[in-house]
């Protein structure tokens, strides 16, 4: 079966371990973590997992449900790119006098949508936001031209562009379930 | 009514009595103490139960969950006394036997600094456990208590691990006990489907070779009756997996055996030729399946199971059906349709009788050269009326226990299913004969796994408990021996086992004991043994060369069934 990227977002109670529970499900099935990026949600108490990974349908079908079985897992799903508006952030320093030497700051600018966020008399730092794409080929573009003292990408963030709110959908469900339970 | 004031090692105590507990094994140590001295408050409420190993402790609290269905309980200390309890956990959670282990931490204070006795519990269990939690304060004693059994004991059951610190087990707190029956990010039993209700009923009632595989799932929800009630309606034909078996009688007519690599030849045959495969409460491991790619290909597979992640696991299915089984077994039952499957089931007919001749009628009735595992088991098997729990260790004894034993009781057959761990036997008897003190409890080991916990005859005798243990000694690891002369060109390998006089061992720690080594000696001796309810350590030499036959070689189609000399 086709490998294809796959983001994964869980949401999760506030516990201890709850990371470690979910990265050796990936573990025990020998699948590599792309990216990670972990914080908490707009829900109080609710932290948000958001990983990706290289697998195929099959497999990722099998992982969600096994990080859903953990107890302190909220709800955890799985989406393609095109299911996803999804963003990385990426910061490059590059030396001040090569990079002015070269006379390329206005061209880069323009052509990346960077920002600058400090300039002095050794350093620039350079931010750029994008997919992983997007980033990769300022990276490269500087690595060539300048070179990169230090290069450092985010974790993706994702947010579904469907009209459902699974999280939503699943704590009203089991608000219903606790009614009914204690009725 | 104002909240008391206790220690958190009280709380514990306490708690345990608020969730019914009436049993603990265990091994004291360092960093329990405290819990230790609140429990000898106890000893009129609860019966505690000194094993002589941690892991000892772990099988036992298995034992005693897998007889009573009631969540058994493990009390030890930290560091190497936790560790020595991993094997259990670990064996908990592939057989979904609902246990508590609470182990001593350091205080916590000394978290992660390597202090002595000092192991990370929580990440060692993580993936072993359905649950494991650190308590560091008094005050939350009773939260992670009535959560802890909650989980243990709710759907899919397993094990959960409460890893409590000095601090904690001294510390005062308010004690309030409230069960716990509700956790918003855990739903313990899928809501049944109408849907899949309606097509499993329909692909059944159409169903001209319809075959069922029973798990252990069945008897984890109590659903004996229901799954009768339903093959009887169906007239369906119906094997066990290894776990399965007791769910329904060996004597029923439509009970066709064991499915699996030593299963029955009928059932293994017939997977892959009925039309419709209904598989409840079981996981289609390895060992039951072989091949996937040739699995069950020409049948409709419709799948019970209270899991959602064990669906399309391993075999993709038809028709899944989720839930609890006490609800959805009743609930297809009601939309079957009466059926007669007469021709059918008399396609077993023929197996059963090609197995008997071959393989059964050897094991059983061979009065010449030396006592067959399969002789043994059946014979004690008999003399209990089979109504005996039948614990068993891991190898050939377990599985020669699990074809020659009978089944007229559910929850009476006691093994290491998934995690197949050596050692298993002697102590999950022990916890057996605390869950079921009115039965008899039969272990049968070998002369590898008896000599993997053998301390626990210790426990036995300090408790003056009543389990009979038999060990078919054949002075090899025989599963592995039988391994090799099939597969490795007859290269024994580290199996020969030079052993001590069992017998000896035995008296040495006040245990009645004897050998037998002639046919013309066991029935007497198994009387003897089952004369009443003392401790009895029953050693009969047998067949070194004995095979478990009929065979499915790993990995390969399940119509793939050695039968060994014809």
């Amino acid at each position: 079966m086709e490998k294809k990227l796959y983001t994964v977002t869980v949401f999760s109670e506030n516990q201890v371990g709850l990371l470690n529970q979910i990265t050796i499900i990936f573990t025990r099935r020998s699948i590599n973590i792309e990216t990670l990026s972990v914080s908490p949600s707009a829900l109080p108490g609710i932290h948000k997992f958001t990983i990706t990974c290289y697998t195929d349908k099959d497999m990722i079908v099998k992982v969600v449900k096994q990080i859903d079985k953990r107890i302190d897992v909220l709800k955890s799903y799985y989406n393609v790119d095109e299911e996803l508006v999804h963003q990385e952030i990426a910061l490059y320093k590059i030396s001040s006098k090569k990079i002015l030497a070269r006379g390329i700051m206005e061209d880069l600018i323009r052509k990346h949508n960077m920002q600058v966020l400090e300039l002095n008399e050794h350093y620039v730092v350079f931010q750029k936001t994008g997919h992983h794409a997007e980033t990769q080929a300022l990276f490269d573009e500087l690595q060539t031209s300048t070179g990169v003292l230090q290069f450092i990408r985010s974790g993706r963030v994702a947010i579904t562009k469907s009209k459902i709110e699974r999280l939503s959908d699943m704590l009203a469900y089991m608000e219903e379930k606790q009614k009914q339970q204690s009725k | 009514m104002k909240p008391e004031i206790k220690t958190g090692s009280h709380a514990l105590m306490h708690a345990l009595l608020e969730e019914g507990v009436e049993t603990i094994f265990g091994y004291p140590g360092g960093a329990i103490i405290p819990v230790f001295d609140a429990l000898y408050d106890y000893h009129d409420r609860v019966k505690y139960v000194l094993t002589r190993h941690e892991q000892g402790a772990a099988h036992a609290a298995e034992g005693y969950a897998r007889v009573s269905g009631k969540v058994g309980v493990a009390i030890v200390t930290s560091g190497p006394a936790a560790t020595n309890t991993i094997t259990g956990i670990a064996d908990a959670m592939l057989d979904n036997t609902p246990i508590v282990v609470i182990t001593g931490q350091v205080g916590s204070s000394l978290l992660g600094t390597d202090a002595f006795q000092e192991t990370d519990v929580i990440s060692i269990t993580q993936p072993i456990t359905k649950w494991s939690y650190q308590i560091r304060r008094a005050e939350d004693v009773a939260w992670a208590v009535s959560r802890a059994f909650y989980i243990a004991r709710s759907g899919r059951p397993g094990p959960v691990v409460l890893d409590f610190t000095k601090d904690a087990q001294l510390g005062k707190a308010e004690f309030k006990y409230e069960p716990c029956n509700f956790i918003r990010s855990y739903l313990p039993y899928p809501d049944l489907q109408i849907e899949s209700i309606e097509a499993a009923a329909a692909i059944i009632n159409g169903a001209k070779k319809p075959l069922a595989i029973v798990g252990q799932g069945v008897v984890l929800g109590s659903a004996e009756k229901e799954l009768v009630a339903m093959l009887e309606k169906a007239d369906i034909p119906a094997a066990c997996t290894l776990l399965g078996l007791s769910a329904i009688s060996s004597e029923h007519p439509l009970f066709k055996g064991m499915v699996g690599m030593h299963g029955n030849l009928g059932p293994n045959i017939k997977t892959n030729d009925c039309d419709v495969l209904i598989a409840i409460g079981m996981r289609f491991d390895d060992r039951v399946t072989g091949d996937l790619k040739t699995y069950a290909k020409q049948a409709k597979i419709i799948h019970f199971d209270i899991d959602p992640a064990e669906i399309n696991k391993n075999v993709k299915v038809d028709v899944s059906v989720l839930g609890d089984v006490k609800e959805s077994i009743p609930a297809i039952t009601a939309k079957l349709n009466k059926a007669n499957h007469q021709a059918w089931k008399d396609e077993f007919l023929p197996y059963e009788e090609k197995e008997y001749n071959a393989v059964i009628k050897k094991e059983l009735t061979s009065s010449e050269g030396k006592i067959k595992m399969g002789e043994v088991i059946r014979k004690v098997s008999e003399a209990t009326n089979n109504q005996a729990v039948c614990v068993t260790d891991v190898g050939q004894n377990q599985m020669m226990g699990a074809r020659y034993f009978k089944y007229k009781n559910t929850r009476s057959l006691i093994t290491s299913g998934g995690l197949g761990t050596m050692g298993f036997g002697l102590p999950a008897a022990i916890g057996a004969k605390f869950g079921a003190p009115n039965r008899t409890v039969c272990c049968f080991v070998g002369d590898g796994g008896i000599q993997m916990t053998i301390q626990e005859f210790g426990t036995i005798m300090q408790e003056k408990l009543g389990v009979k243990l038999i060990i078919l000694n054949n002075n090899f690891l025989g599963m592995v021996r039988q391994w090799q002369e099939m597969f490795q060109n007859e290269r024994y390998s580290s199996t020969p086992m030079q052993n001590p006089n069992f017998v000896a061992i035995a008296q040495a720690y006040n245990i009645e004991s004897r050998l037998v080594t002639k046919h013309t000696d066991l029935d007497e001796a198994i009387a003897d043994m089952l004369s009443d309810d003392r401790p009895y350590v029953l050693v009969v030499d047998v067949e070194q060369n004995g095979m478990v036959y009929p065979m499915i070689p790993a990995g390969t189609c399940v119509t793939n069934v050695l039968l060994g000399d014809e």
